[in-house]
């Protein structure tokens, strides 16, 4: 069988979607991700083979749950039974059916049972001020938990910017010593979806590509992967075009703010944050929905040292693009040079010079004429 | 033995010296120019990139310069021979009119050790309008130096030389009709490419390159009659009015076409009603409109046609019109933003007059020792 005749009558009876359906977010999850439409393919067949099927544990640490949220809260009707029927999830607080001691037994187990081959998620910060004890499941340190769970996983990926680089735990005077997965875990490859909450459709294509290569897709050095998070939120604003022309809201309800200008000056992070939010928005919806598209600066949730650490209105550092210096500055306009009283007088003059001479050439001829008559 | 004679008068005479220190006083700004940068001379910004030197040197100068292409156009491709006696003068002007704006180009530019790079057609982007005006503008200055060259070689005596470039003129001939029309409207063109910035009473999508072109026509005809009445004056020659009365003909019915898509435009696309805001744009629209329509109302009388003083004061206003159109879009109402603002500098103001002051020096000195203006008839 050739990969375009493949059959998908059984995926289509168990996630409930057409084949049409399906393919046309295979081939939008591997667009997204820079791959062309063979990957897409590859990608439907990798789903639509249940053997493939890794086993995920899926740890909660310092958070609020709302990674899992933005995910379940896609707008993708088949996302979450596209993951779910994607991955078996073995171990998840916010979506296991058992409870207590019961599941931890499970967890523990199915991590006996697929040493080297689970998929580790880990949502929320981790705490290590004094050994960890600020944050315990089932009576042990998440701190614990994830050295355990970390060490006979076939990856790891830290979900969520308390995951990834600490998010709002980690932030001053961080009475926890909240930390984030790669600093945890140090020495190993985590890779980090950053972002509060981070984009589902970043983490599905993360894991889609895990599932059909078996392997992680290009990452940054710090972790995150370079088809979401390699371009600065600046970069591929469609607010740019202001930003480069000088037009900028200051506040809100302004004149400029009311055009769409810039948010540069109400303090938005888009210049130091690297994301794919312009392109992707937020959660399938489109129509604008993400930050700046709806007239908020950008916070900068997804970049470590930026959200939650400067102050929400304070002007972003323009990382590495400031506009070419074929672009107007803005800084000169108000020197801009108006006219000076000999420059308006040599003007006058010119313009008087050629009327002059005209009046008298006209008055030349007339008197030639004459004469001539 | 030609139709055409040197005037073989004295060459320095009070009015050339006049002119010589005002191309001094510019040699000195350009030198300052060179030396310092842009910076240090001209009043140009972030915002008013382009100011005096290209929209008067090059927008309005080649357009003035276009007598040469009108006439070509009249002579060559109407067939109108009666109007061979004034092509010459007609070439000469537009030829150092043309060599004004390419001058102008250059100084203009921020790094013209570059320029040369505008001819390696590796470097060429072919996206630009720009491109298309750079090369066209060279290649035409190259085309009207052959079309005058017969002067030249008549001059000393090549006859020869000038019985093989006969064989070939009618090719540049048709060069020199193409080129203008090229770069004429593409430098219309260029006001599209400023989107926004040009006011909505001069910024139309694509009427542009016709408007750019029908003006740079009739200004061609109007600067043709300007400089033949003032040639009849200052020299003392017999004046031409009735050959430029047929101009005046043209003139009108370039204006009237010219006028109808304008005002049409602006009727169509509902912005009749800026006509009347009383702004700065709405008068200047007004005072240009005012310029075309003056020409278009004398010049329709036939009495007047023949009148050379109401013949040369149609002119007149027919060269404000054009110039002022192209002022009014390029600079005067262009907005490239808040906060900024432009007005041209003394030193951008004087290299302009000294330039236009060398134009007509070397016109006066070519008049005057090369075969240029026609044998006076005997009446």
């Amino acid at each position: 069988m050739t990969e375009n005749d493949y059959d998908f009558s059984a995926l289509e009876r168990r996630l409930g979607v057409s084949r049409r359906t399906f393919l046309k977010f295979c081939t939008g999850v591997a667009a997204s991700l820079g791959l062309s439409t063979n990957a897409a393919m590859a990608m439907a067949q990798a789903v639509a083979d249940p053997k493939r099927r890794p086993p995920v544990i899926w740890l909660h640490g310092q958070e609020c749950t709302g990674p899992t949220e933005a995910l379940l809260r896609s707008e993708q009707p088949t996302l979450e039974h596209l993951l779910l029927d994607l991955i078996s999830l073995d171990y998840h607080q916010t979506l296991d059916t058992g409870a207590g001691h019961q599941v931890e037994e499970i967890k523990k187990l199915v991590m006996q049972q697929n040493r080297g081959k689970y998929l580790l998620v880990i949502e929320g910060a981790i705490p290590v001020k004094d050994n960890g004890i600020y944050c315990k499941i089932a009576g042990e340190t998440m701190l614990d938990l994830t050295h355990e769970a970390a060490e006979h996983a076939a990856a790891i990926v830290a979900y969520g910017s308390c995951a990834s680089w600490g998010g709002v735990q980690a932030a001053a005077p961080n009475p926890t010593g909240a930390k984030g997965a790669p600093q945890v875990l140090e020495g190993k490859t985590v890779v980090t979806i950053p972002g509060c909450p981070p984009n589902p459709a970043n983490f599905i294509g993360t894991v889609l590509y895990f599932v059909t290569y078996g392997k992680l897709p290009p990452i940054d050095e710090l972790g995150r992967p370079k088809w979401a998070y390699g371009r600065l939120i600046h970069e591929n604003c469609y607010r740019r075009p202001h930003f480069d022309a000088g037009r900028f809201a200051a506040e809100f309800g302004d004149k400029g703010h009311r055009e769409g200008w810039c948010l540069y000056k109400m303090g938005c992070k888009g210049p130091e944050t690297y994301n794919n939010c312009p392109s992707l928005e937020f959660n399938n919806l489109g129509g604008g929905v993400w930050p700046i598209g709806v007239g908020h600066p950008c916070f900068g949730c997804s970049e470590g040292g930026v959200g939650f650490n400067k102050p929400m209105f304070a002007l972003a550092d323009v990382k590495t693009h400031t506009p070419p210096n074929m672009f107007p500055a803005i800084e000169e306009r108000q020197e801009s040079s108006s006219a000076t009283a000999a420059a308006a007088a040599l003007v006058g003059v010119a313009v008087g010079a050629a009327l002059g001479a005209s009046t008298m050439a006209a008055k030349k001829l007339s008197e030639q004429e004459k004469k001539q008559e | 033995m030609s139709q055409h004679q040197p005037l073989n008068r004295r060459v320095i005479t009070p009015p050339f010296l006049v002119l010589g220190v005002l191309f001094l006083i510019a040699v000195y700004y350009l030198g300052v120019r060179f030396v310092n940068g842009m910076g240090f001379v001209t009043n140009l910004n972030g915002g008013y990139a382009w100011g005096l030197w290209v929209v008067y040197d090059i927008v309005i100068g080649t357009a003035l310069a276009c007598g040469g292409y009108a006439l070509a156009v009249v002579v060559y491709v109407a067939n109108k021979g009666k109007y061979h006696p004034l092509l010459r003068p007609a070439l000469l002007a537009s030829l150092l009119g043309y060599a004004l704006g390419g001058i102008g180009a250059f100084i203009d530019m921020g790094r013209w050790w570059q320029f040369y790079n505008i001819l390696l057609p590796w470097h060429m982007n072919f996206n630009a309008v720009m491109l298309e005006v750079g090369l066209c503008v060279a290649a035409y200055i190259l085309v009207l130096f052959i079309e005058f060259s017969p002067v030249v070689l008549e001059r000393f005596g090549a006859r020869n030389l000038r019985q093989k470039l006969n064989k070939v003129l009618f090719f540049f001939i048709a060069l020199g009709v193409l080129l203008p029309t090229m770069h004429q409207s593409s430098l219309g063109s260029m006001l599209i490419a400023m989107g926004h910035k040009v006011h909505p009473l001069w910024q139309t999508l694509y009427l542009q390159p016709l408007l750019a072109v029908l003006t740079a026509f009739t200004m061609g005809f109007a600067v043709v009659v300007f400089e033949a009445s003032l040639s009849s004056v200052g020299f003392g020659r017999p004046a031409e009015t009735p050959l430029l009365s047929g101009l005046g003909k043209a003139i009108v019915g370039l204006i009237a076409v010219y006028l109808v898509f304008r005002l049409g435009e602006v009727v169509v696309q509902g912005k009749l009603g800026l006509l009347f805001a009383g702004d700065l744009g709405s008068l200047l629209f007004l005072l240009e409109t005012a310029l075309f329509i003056y020409p278009l109302v004398v010049l329709l009388s036939p009495a007047a046609r023949c009148n050379s003083r109401l013949l040369l004061w149609s002119a007149v206003s027919m060269l404000f019109a054009g110039s002022l159109y192209r002022l009014n879009a390029f600079l005067i109402t262009y907005n490239p933003g808040p906060g900024y603002s432009y007005f041209p500098s003394v030193p951008e103001i004087m290299v302009t007059v000294g330039l236009v002051a060398l134009e007509v020096m070397v016109f006066l000195y070519v008049v005057k020792r090369f075969p240029v203006l026609h044998r006076e008839e005997r009446r």
